[in-house]
């Protein structure tokens, strides 16, 4: 049983590490304001979604996990929301570059 | 090499990268940024050296509210920047550097030097947990063994705002702190307010509640409920009191009074200044805690809502 949780854990993990990563890459290559956001939210709600969703098998107790369930809602609120942010103050800055 | 040893080494690197790099960026935007990220990888290292009490304060204090004050000042500073131009001179660059090598040497040397196990009273304050009943020995050593050091640093807290408000003009003394924030009430940020102070309201008194028994506790709780507060302020749903305000004042007083009284209880009742009676020392403690944490989250407000610069004229949203 511990396997199946660990494999769960494992496939998970990578997979947000990989969206991480994607976009960090994104962050740094895409040429303007707005596509940099769009990749940037791809870290914040799937890498961070999947890390949750493999540590939640680890989790000792339904406090913990639902703790970590708060931290991702918590990312997705706070993420969506500076987006929208940057990118009105980008748009009227006329500074998307 | 284990991946543990190995990601350590990396954070160190990159902390290190990030320090250089705030301090030799031309842009102070940039470096308040830097900064920023700076202080939340420190975090990331306390919590690798298992003292999660010093992360959360480290995040809340030295990534969060530091990274707003930066950020204002940064603001502010931007008309004048072009003036600033002027590199210092040779002489003065060279002072600094020599300066900076010889404090990092020296702290460097010190740790090094440092014998092996290194002289530590943690052991003494887990095993003394008992005089007090809360088993989070960083809150037992705060609020009970170095009570002392937390009542004057509360003192410090009041100094500070004593401080950011004398650089008020004299036509605004009395009047409200910092400009006044307009956001469209519709917008964004405004949605983010109402929907993120609530939560924030509640996780920040859990923050200071669970600090008795686990990592947490009187500041870092007072800044979450501080960076609510500037939240719905920068959002103009709500205004800083006005400083002459005296509800207000009896607020910025309260964690050091209430300690101030309780040492001194302690000194006419028990055995010495700030000794709490051990049947009452949970009671005792909590209490200053919850005064603490009202002193706390308004010192950190106004600290960063700056000095007095409107009049005190009523609020209309």
């Amino acid at each position: 049983m511990s396997l199946v949780r660990d494999m769960i854990s494992i496939a998970a993990v990578s997979a947000g590490a990989f969206f991480f990563l994607a976009g960090t890459v994104g962050l740094l290559r895409f040429p303007d304001t707005l596509t940099r956001l769009h990749a940037l939210t791809k870290a914040d709600n799937l890498g961070l979604g999947l890390v949750v969703l493999g540590l939640l098998p680890q989790a000792d107790s339904l406090r913990d996990a639902l703790k970590l369930v708060s931290i991702w809602l918590l990312g997705l609120l706070a993420g969506a929301t500076v987006s929208q942010l940057i990118a009105r103050a980008a748009r009227q800055g006329g500074s998307i570059r | 090499m284990s991946i543990a040893t190995a990601f350590e080494i990396m954070l160190a690197a990159v902390l290190l990268g990030l320090g250089i790099w705030t301090i030799v960026v031309r842009e102070t935007f940039s470096a308040t940024v830097g900064f920023v990220a700076y202080g939340l990888l420190v975090a990331l290292i306390w919590v690798r050296l298992d003292a999660a009490d010093v992360a959360l304060t480290e995040a809340a204090i030295g990534g969060g509210l530091s990274g707003v004050l930066l950020l204002g000042a940064a603001a502010r500073l931007r008309d004048a920047e072009p003036m600033a131009e002027a590199a210092p001179g040779k002489l003065l660059r060279a002072t600094a550097a020599a300066l900076s090598v010889l404090t990092t040497a020296t702290l460097a040397g010190t740790v090094l030097l440092l014998p092996d196990p290194a002289p530590s009273l943690a052991p003494a304050s887990v095993a003394n947990a008992w005089a007090t009943g809360l088993s989070n020995p960083v809150t037992n050593v705060l609020m009970a063994f170095r009570a002392m050091d937390t009542m004057l640093e509360k003192v410090v807290l009041v100094l500070a705002i004593v401080g950011v408000w004398s650089l008020a003009p004299d036509s605004a003394w009395g009047g409200r702190p910092g400009p006044r924030h307009r956001a469209d009430p519709y917008g964004v940020l405004a949605f983010l307010a109402r929907l993120l102070s609530p939560v924030g309201i509640v996780v920040g008194i859990y923050v200071f509640w669970t600090g008795a028994n686990h990592p947490g506790g009187a500041f870092q709780g007072g800044a979450i409920l501080a960076s609510m507060w500037l939240l719905a302020t920068m959002a103009g749903l709500a205004d800083a009191p006005p400083v002459s305000s005296r509800p207000l004042r009896l607020i910025l007083v309260a964690g050091s009074g209430l300690f101030l009284i309780v040492g001194l209880a302690g000194l006419l009742f028990g055995a010495a200044f700030l000794s709490y009676a051990p049947a009452l020392a949970k009671p005792l403690i909590l209490g200053i805690e919850v005064a603490m944490v009202l002193t706390i989250a308004t010192t950190l407000g106004l600290l960063l809502s700056g000095a007095p610069e409107r009049s005190a004229e009523p609020w209309a949203p």
